[in-house]
């Protein structure tokens, strides 16, 4: 029911305007970059570490698209996964939908008000923030900057504090027992495991290799390089049988 | 903090980020006025009230969480989803690499800089996937390339926190414990993730006053 030229149409303007505000708000912060003295290499430097770092969660979400696009078609599903929530938040908002209230199957067949509904309940499930970032943020960034005017030590440690919680979150996330899809055992991923501790060696060992002139380049893409490393390690330890 | 890029960016923030949601609005709408199919009310509250229940929460908490770290930048970060698994570690990349001061105007902007170009790449590839779904779904579902695409948080945030645990570690060791034992043991954890980031952050801003206060760190 979502295969119409004007829901090609719609979705195309949201991918625009996303595209355009991206590209407005990079062209500003250039500008303001090089008037702050940051130099156009580091720049250019943090465009394409940024790119690159972003490549492959993208293709994990076109994994999602594949899903998600029995039920909603790929435009619908794309603009969904594309913008404003995440993977981990419209696919479980389909499926409350879908499963939960209509007590359907999601791979089954979907009903046009099925499909409406999903809709709905997945563009108002995580508004939040929409509304809440452009009353709020102006306040929350008065509140750091009046912390940072009393105390700049504490505002150093409060904001290496944040990073550290959101880290420690997902570091932890990988020793999370994972449930087969065929319904087996559930087991701690050891792969998961030693991916994490593959791509902590990685950057350290890049890490110090940046710290040479030759290999100063590296300072930038130590994140994403680990990143795809260890992820491509993942495939040779899981064809040596590790899971 | 330089007032007039400030406010500019605050003034024009808050009107992409109300254009998006009048935009993403229009999508539904749209289609129930013109199919003239609009969501039964009963199962629609079902499935809004479960919904809802867990992600207006957590999204509203990120909103907390998050916008200090990425800061002007959350204007935009919003709008394109996907923050803790791309947007805050390209901006935490960003400001990490080039050495910045956090909180800074410098690493705003470079956090700018970084949730940009990390949105446009993610929208490009998406479109490029619309287009070509056919063809690359065996690709994408391809059993050997499964283990890496299930890993790909492992991945980043392995990264990731050996550079920043390394830096203030004693800040981190309680919270990475805490998180350790509740993921491993508490049944289905994976579902809170989302919300295990901010009980996360709690702890680490609670360990940092106490170590500040008693001159630890």
């Amino acid at each position: 029911m979502f295969e119409y030229w004007w829901i090609y149409v719609l979705v195309s303007v949201i991918f625009l305007y996303i595209l355009t505000q991206s590209i407005v708000a990079l062209l500003k912060a250039m500008k303001q970059a090089k008037k702050l003295g940051i130099t156009q290499s580091n720049i250019n430097k943090t465009i394409s570490s940024s790119a690159i770092l972003s490549i492959a969660p993208s293709i994990a979400i076109l994994i999602s698209l594949v899903v998600l696009s029995q039920v909603f078609g790929p435009w619908i599903a794309g603009m969904r996964l594309g913008t404003l929530g995440a993977v981990t938040y419209e696919l479980p908002a389909a499926i409350n939908v879908i499963e939960g209230a209509f007590g359907a199957d999601i791979n089954g067949v979907i009903t046009p008000e099925m499909g409406v509904t999903a809709l709905w309940v997945m563009t108002l499930g995580c508004v939040p923030p929409l509304l809440l970032v452009p009353f709020l943020y102006k306040k929350i960034s008065a509140g750091f900057d009046q912390i940072k005017q009393k105390n700049a030590e504490w505002k150093d440690i409060l904001m290496d504090a944040l990073f550290l919680g959101m880290i420690s979150a997902f570091v932890g996330y990988v020793v999370a027992p994972i449930t087969p899809d065929d319904g087996g055992a559930s087991y701690i991923s050891l792969l998961a495991i030693l991916v994490l501790v593959v791509s902590a060696v990685f950057v350290t060992i890049f890490g110090l290799l940046a710290n040479k002139k030759r290999f100063k380049w590296l300072k930038s893409y130590a994140l994403p390089l680990s990143m795809v490393l260890s992820m491509a390690l993942a495939i040779v330890f899981s064809s040596w049988g590790v899971r | 903090m330089n007032k007039s890029y400030q406010d500019q960016i605050h003034r024009e923030g808050r009107l992409w980020m109300l254009g998006a949601l009048l935009l993403f609005i229009s999508l539904p709408l749209t289609v129930s006025i013109v199919t003239g199919v609009w969501p039964p009310f009963n199962y629609f509250i079902y499935g809004f009230g479960v919904t809802a229940m867990i992600f207006w929460p957590v999204t509203t908490i990120e909103v907390f969480t998050f916008s200090p770290m990425i800061g002007s930048a959350s204007y935009l970060a919003f709008v394109t989803g996907n923050l803790s698994g791309m947007k805050v570690p390209a901006a935490l990349n960003a400001q990490e690499a080039l050495g910045v001061e956090k909180g800074s105007e410098e690493a705003d902007v470079v956090s700018m800089i970084a949730v940009a170009s990390s949105s446009i790449t993610t929208t490009l590839i998406i479109i490029i996937g619309i287009f070509l779904l056919i063809p690359l779904t065996p690709l994408l579902e391809a059993e050997s390339l499964k283990p890496a695409f299930d890993n790909i948080l492992p991945a980043l945030f392995g990264a990731l926190g050996v550079v920043f645990i390394s830096r203030r570690w004693q800040v981190a060791v309680i919270p990475l414990i805490f998180m350790f034992l509740f993921f491993a043991f508490m049944p289905n954890s994976r579902n809170y993730v989302g919300l295990m980031v901010t009980v996360g952050v709690a702890m680490s801003i609670t360990c940092a006053y106490l170590l500040h206060k008693k001159g630890k760190i």
